[in-house]
C-alpha cells in the first residue's frame, strides 16, 4: 500500500508524542480503540480553566501508521482551540487532509472518538470542581 | 550491500542463476511438445522433462514415475484433495486436517464440504503442532484422507509428518502433505514418512513460478486421483495439460541444486536465523516467538514484538521485505488466522513479524535487518500507550477496553 506523503511525513516525525498528568484537574484523556483490534490511541489535552483554551496536547498511539499520522495530526489541531471549537474536529477533515485510503477511514475515526474522549474526561473534571465549590 | 534487502523467501524466492541457464535452451531452441511422439524436438523435451521428472524424485525418496506435473502447489493440493475424495468416494467421505494448513487446502476442504464431505479441522497445540492423539480420535471408518502440511508457510513448525505416516499406515488411511515449504529446506523422504501424496512447487526453492508437482505413489498401497482438468490425458491420466518444458526443466534443476547443497545450507539458514533472533533477544525486551523453535524450518523466525502494531513497523523498515500477521496488512482486515489458532491472542498477532531467510541473504544484511528493526520497535514503543501502561505495572488483559 502507498502511504500519502502527508501520512509518511507524520509517522516519521510524529508530533506531541508523550503523556501529561493524569490528576492535573485541567487535564482531560482520552483512551479509545483495543489491542485485539490492532488500535488504541491516548490523546490528552491541557485546556486552561480561564479562557477555555487548549494549550497542550500529547498522543501516544498503538496502530498502524495511519493511525499514528491521524493522532498527530489531531493534537497539532487542537493546540490553541477552544473545547468547544475542538468538539467541531470531524474524522472526515482527517481523511481530506492525510488522503487516506477507504481501508484506513477507520482509523481517523479513532481520533475523532479519542478527541472527545479526552474533552468529556476535561469535562467531567470540571463538572465534579464546579460541584464541589457549589457544595462548600 | 544492496538495498532493499529481500528476507520474505515463505513468499517467494529469488531464482537462482544455474536454474535460469538450465531452462535457457527451453524456450527458443529446444520448443518441443514433450507429448510430440515422432520427431526429435519432441524427442528432446520428453528427455528433459524426464531428467526433471527425476531429479524431483530424488529429493524426496520416491520414483520419477510417481511425479505428475502441475502449475504449482494450489494446483497440487485440489489435484490431490479433490482427486482423492472423488477416487474414494466409495470408501469413505471424511477427510481430517488442520487449522494452520494453507488456504489453498483449507479452502479445498471448503469446497468439498459443499459436495457432501465431512471435514474435520484439527486445532493446534500453542507450538504449533498437531496433537496426534488427538489426530489418532478424529479418525473414523469414513475417513479417507488426512491432509496436513510437512512446514508451515508462517510459522515454519514441522509437524510431526513421519509419526502422522505410521498412524495413517495403520489405519489404512491416506496421508497428504502440503510439503511446499519443506522440501530442499529439510530432509524429505515419502517412504520414511509413509506419505501417499505431496505437494511441491518450484518458485519457494529457487526456481520459477508456475511449475509445482504432485507426488503420487505407486505401490503399497497404489494410489490414484480423479483428474481435475480434461483433455490430452497428459501425466498418466491425472492432469492434462501440455507440458511447461521450461518451468519444469527448472524445477527440476532447482530439485537438484537443493539436493547437493542441503545440508550445508540448513546450517548457513539457521546460524543466521539463530543470529538474528539473538540480537534482537538481547536489545528488546517482551519479543515472543511464534511457534516452536524445538521442530522448525531453519530459514523462518517468527517473532511478536509486544506493543508495536506489525504494519506500522514495517514502515518502519521499508528497505527490507518482510512479512506480518498484522490484520492492517491483509485484505481481509482479521489478522493471521495461523497465529490465532495458536491461541496467543489477537493482539500478538497484530504485532508479528515472519522473517523469511533464503539462499542468498548475507550474514551483513542479517546484522543490518536486526538493527534496523530494533531502532524501529524502540521508536514505536516510545510511541506505544501499551508500552507505557505495561511499563506502568498495568496488566493489560484486565484492561476494560472499547472494541471497535
Amino acid at each position: 500500500m502507498a502511504y500519502s506523503n502527508k501520512v509518511l511525513d507524520h509517522y516519521n516525525n510524529p508530533r506531541n508524542v508523550g503523556s501529561l498528568d493524569k490528576s492535573d484537574p485541567n487535564v482531560g484523556t482520552g483512551m479509545v480503540g483495543a489491542p485485539e483490534c490492532g488500535d488504541v490511541m491516548k490523546l490528552q489535552v491541557k485546556v486552561n480553566p480561564e479562557t477555555g483554551v487548549i494549550e497542550d496536547a500529547k498522543f501516544k498511539t498503538f496502530g498502524c501508521g495511519s493511525a499514528i499520522a491521524s493522532s498527530s495530526l489531531a493534537t497539532e489541531w487542537l493546540h490553541g482551540k477552544t473545547v468547544d471549537e475542538a468538539l467541531q474536529i470531524k474524522n472526515t477533515d482527517i481523511v481530506n487532509e492525510l488522503s487516506l485510503p477507504p481501508v484506513k477511514i477507520h482509523c481517523s475515526v479513532l481520533a475523532e472518538d479519542a478527541i472527545k474522549a479526552a474533552i468529556a474526561d476535561y469535562k467531567k473534571k470540571t463538572g465534579s470542581r464546579q460541584e464541589q465549590m457549589a457544595s462548600q | 550491500m544492496k538495498l532493499p534487502i529481500y528476507m520474505d523467501n515463505h513468499a517467494t524466492s529469488p531464482m537462482d542463476p544455474r536454474v535460469f541457464e538450465a531452462m535457457r535452451p527451453y524456450f527458443t531452441e529446444i520448443f518441443g511438445n514433450s507429448a510430440s511422439r515422432n520427431h526429435s524436438f519432441g524427442w528432446q523435451a520428453e528427455e528433459a522433462v524426464e531428467k526433471s521428472r527425476k531429479q524431483i524424485a530424488d529429493l524426496i525418496g520416491a520414483t520419477p514415475k510417481e511425479i505428475v506435473f502441475t502449475s504449482g502447489a494450489t494446483e497440487s493440493n485440489n489435484l490431490a484433495i479433490k482427486g482423492v475424495a472423488q477416487m474414494y468416494a466409495e470408501k469413505g467421505n471424511h477427510i481430517i486436517t488442520a487449522a494452520t494448513e494453507h488456504k489453498a487446502v483449507l479452502d479445498t476442504c471448503k469446497h468439498l464440504e459443499k459436495d457432501g464431505i465431512r471435514v474435520t479441522y484439527l486445532p493446534v497445540q500453542t507450538n504449533g503442532l498437531v496433537d496426534l492423539d488427538a489426530l489418532k480420535d478424529a479418525i473414523t471408518d469414513k475417513t479417507i484422507l488426512i491432509t496436513i502440511m510437512y512446514a508451515n508457510n508462517e510459522i515454519g513448525v514441522l509437524q510431526p509428518i513421519a509419526e502422522i505416516g505410521k498412524l495413517c499406515k495403520s489405519k489404512g488411511v491416506l496421508l497428504h502433505t502440503d510439503a511446499t515449504q519443506a522440501v530442499g529446506k529439510v530432509p524429505v523422504n515419502v517412504i520414511k514418512d509413509n506419505i501417499d501424496l505431496l505437494s511441491l512447487t518450484g518458485h519457494k526453492i529457487y526456481g520459477p513460478k508456475g511449475a509445482g508437482a504432485l507426488y503420487v505413489r505407486r505401490k503399497s498401497p497404489r494410489v490414484q486421483v480423479t483428474a481435475q482438468m480434461d483433455g490430452g490425458g497428459h501425466e498418466r491420466g491425472m492432469r492434462s495439460g501440455t507440458l511447461n518444458v521450461p518451468g519444469i526443466v527448472g524445477l527440476g534443476e532447482a530439485c537438484a541444486i537443493c539436493n547437493a547443497e542441503m545440508a550445508q545450507e540448513s546450517k548457513r539458514m539457521s546460524y543466521l536465523r539463530d543470529k538474528l533472533k539473538g540480537k534482537l533477544e538481547k536489545e528488546l525486551d517482551e519479543v515472543y516467538v511464534n511457534g516452536t523453535m524445538d521442530s522448525r524450518l531453519p530459514n523462518n523466525l517468527n517473532i511478536s514484538f509486544a506493543y508495536v502494531e506489525g504494519e506500522s513497523l514495517l514502515m518502519g523498515i521499508n528497505d527490507i521485505a518482510v512479512s506480518s500477521g498484522s490484520a492492517c496488512t491483509s485484505a481481509t482486515l482479521e489478522p493471521s488466522y495461523v497465529l490465532k489458532a495458536l491461541g496467543a491472542g489477537d493482539d500478538l498477532a497484530h504485532s508479528s513479524i515472519r522473517f523469511g531467510l533464503g539462499r542468498f541473504n548475507t550474514e551483513e544484511e542479517v546484522d543490518y535487518v536486526a538493527n534496523k528493526v530494533i531502532d524501529v520497535v524502540k521508536k514505536l514503543r516510545e510511541l506505544s500507550p501499551l508500552y507505557e501502561m505495561a511499563k506502568e505495572g498495568v496488566d493489560l488483559s484486565k484492561v476494560q477496553w472499547a472494541a471497535h
